[in-house]
């Protein structure tokens, strides 16, 4: 029963923040939070996904090998990057960096009253607060997605041209010719998806971290910050099997 | 009869199964400062959050100018809420932001105001709050008092009518929780809105409040003037002070009022009757010297008068405390009024000696070579069992005269 109402009352959390996004004095405010959500995350986006091309790079390079396949080492990374592992990886790469952030500000914001205030101020705090992280979110996250396949490519390069000797045009060849249309489409939707979720499931577990009857004052905080990101990243990864169970 | 500004009407408001609000009626005033005082955690806080929708009342009503706030249609409880500001015990300042963000930031979120007008306006409530200095400091660079300053002005940017304060002196010592107390009564008087405090720094905050409300296991014990309180004290009332109250005046050091009556009752007590008793009321005029030295300097001065007053009176078996701002009883068992006239002129010559000198110096450090005026006035009666306090006070008052004063170089003689 508990499931539903909080599963009911993210979604309504989402509803009103979604709409409240189009206020007209929103903007500054979602600049300012795409830089903290999206501009910040690049560092820690860029070393995963050049780390991850490189395995995946090593190991698919072994792996086809085997068959006399090694040729179509671009096409199996860019693949796995563009569908799966990109947005899925950095979707968890910025629960971890930007959500856990979120979920801690907004316990942190509520527990000292800052979120009273607001209301007392008549400035709606979901408007305020929620919305420009939602909004950067929806826009930080496809980005971000397409700069880790980017660089994850690179980096099956790095080691499959550079390190073991693959033909760099037939890597780039296979890259080009493997990837349509349907392939970014489909990592697109994923990344807006994983957007929504974790902007709403942060934000939500942080902004009624009081509501909590397990803890109160710091400690709700803490525990609301560890449910946002485990929640979170479990979240993604049967929304990642729902969403490519549709698109395939 | 003058109609309520907000009523509260039978408020039950239960969290779980435990009830923090049982049946509160309750009158604000306009253009009063109203206190809610309280034992701690008994509820005025969540008192205090339904009066501007942070909480609302599981039954009963909270009327408007006699309209119920939960009739208001949504542009009606829109603007209703917009004649509120709050101030928060912890102050809810943002960190992230300087104090000029923080005291624009309901400007800028809710009006069309364009950026000049704002910061005109922000500047402004900055710099009548002496803290023009730090406008671009962070909260966490500023000392105690400065963050309630800053909170304050954050509050008073959008012109309300009516302003929330909760527990505005928590954690302060005495003399900042008299300046922050001081400085509520002055913003009030310059502003110009109707003030609800929640506090129980007793006496302090009944010195400046028009009306007191107490709170007591969730019913409304008391509510009326501090005068009527005193009057009509009442068992729960009684309590009430007592658990607060103490036995020492946290600002002075001297007795607080409920060990001063005790002590008055025990020296007129059964076989004693026929003892001289005199009483010396001594004044300064707070409001006069805050105006002249500002909040900090003025409670020094109070509180060098109220040591130098116990230590001359003590000895011979006197005692003393504050009846209001800046008045201190000191009453002088077995003591006729001539012996009494005595040691009041060698007081007066004492206390400009040794006692205003050094607070010059003193008040000096706050304000620089500015120029200013304190005058100490003393009234001298005789006191017999059958008087009540009031009219000592009075008659003592009646009888006051300038007995030390500092004056200014080229300033006019103190009136």
């Amino acid at each position: 029963m508990d499931l539903v109402n909080n599963l009911g009352a993210m979604a309504i959390f989402f509803g009103l923040a979604f709409i409240k996004i189009f206020h007209r004095k929103q903007f500054r405010e979602i600049i300012i939070q795409v830089f903290y959500i999206g501009s910040k995350s690049t560092g820690i986006v860029v070393l995963v996904a050049l780390f991850t091309g490189m395995v995946l790079g090593l190991q698919l390079f072994y792996t086809l090998v085997k068959f006399g396949s090694e040729g179509v080492l671009g096409s199996a990374i860019a693949l796995t990057l563009v569908r799966e592992l990109g947005p899925v990886l950095t979707a968890i790469m910025i629960t971890a960096r930007a959500g856990s952030a979120m979920a801690a500000e907004m316990g942190i914001l509520r527990i000292s009253e800052q979120i009273d205030a607001l209301y007392t101020m008549r400035i709606d705090p979901i408007r305020y607060l929620i919305s420009p992280r939602v909004a950067a979110s929806i826009i930080s996250f496809p980005l971000l997605t397409a700069f880790f396949d980017l660089v994850g490519i690179i980096g099956g390069y790095l080691t499959g041209v550079v390190l073991l000797g693959v033909n760099a045009s037939t890597y780039i060849y296979r890259v080009q010719y493997s990837l349509n249309i349907v392939d970014v489409r489909g990592g697109f939707i994923k990344s807006l998806v994983f957007a929504i979720l974790v902007s709403t499931i942060c934000c939500f577990q942080g902004y009624f971290c009081h509501m909590r009857l397990d803890s109160y004052g710091a400690k709700s905080v803490s525990l609301a910050t560890t449910s946002a990101v485990v929640l979170s990243c479990v979240m993604i990864l049967i929304a990642d099997y729902v969403v490519t169970s549709f698109i395939m | 009869m003058e109609t309520p500004l907000i009523e509260f009407r039978n408020v039950i408001k239960r969290f779980n199964s435990h009830t923090v609000l049982d049946g509160i009626d309750l009158t604000i005033f306009e253009n009063q400062i109203t206190t809610i005082s309280g034992k701690s955690g008994g509820g005025k806080s969540v008192l205090l959050k339904h009066f501007i929708g942070l909480l609302k009342p599981d039954s009963g009503e909270i009327l408007f100018q006699g309209r119920p706030a939960r009739d208001m249609k949504k542009k009606e409880w829109e603007d209703y809420r917009s004649i509120f500001g709050y101030m928060f015990q912890g102050n809810a300042l943002f960190d992230s932001m300087s104090v000029y963000d923080n005291v624009a930031l309901p400007l800028v979120q809710t009006t069309n105001l364009s950026r000049n007008v704002i910061r005109q306006k922000v500047m402004t409530r900055i710099e009548e709050l002496e803290l023009a200095e730090a406008w671009n400091k962070y909260p966490s660079e500023l000392s105690g008092g400065m963050k309630k300053r800053v909170a304050l002005a954050r509050t008073l940017v959008t012109d309300p009518k009516i302003v929330l304060f909760d527990e505005p002196t928590t954690g302060q010592d005495p003399i900042r929780k008299n300046v922050i107390l001081s400085m509520i009564a002055h913003a009030r008087k310059k502003f110009g809105f109707t003030a609800i405090l929640v506090s129980h720094e007793v006496p302090d905050v009944f010195f400046i409040s028009d009306r007191i409300v107490i709170l007591w296991e969730g019913k409304i014990a008391f509510q009326g003037t501090y005068e009527e309180m005193t009057k009509l004290r009442g068992p729960v009332v009684d309590e009430f002070l007592r658990s607060l109250e103490g036995l020492q005046d946290e600002l002075t050091g001297l007795m607080s009022k409920g060990m001063f009556r005790s002590r008055y009752g025990a020296e007129l007590s059964v076989g004693r009757k026929k003892s001289r008793i005199s009483a010396i009321l001594f004044s300064i005029d707070f409001d006069l010297l805050e105006k002249g030295i500002g909040h900090e300097a003025s409670l020094y001065t109070l509180k060098a008068l109220a040591e130098y007053t116990s230590k001359q009176f003590s000895p011979m078996g006197g005692f003393s405390a504050r009846h209001s701002r800046g008045e201190i009883l000191t009453i002088l068992p077995h003591t006729g009024l001539e012996e009494a006239q005595q040691l009041l002129e060698s007081y007066g010559k004492g206390l400009q000696e040794h006692v205003l000198e050094k607070i010059r110096d003193v008040t000096q450090q706050f304000i620089g070579m500015g120029c200013f005026v304190i005058s100490v006035n003393a009234g001298l009666t005789e006191a017999s069992v059958t008087d009540e306090f009031d009219e000592i006070i009075e008659k003592a008052r009646k009888r006051q005269q300038i007995v030390a004063a500092v004056l200014c170089e080229g300033g006019d003689e103190p009136g």
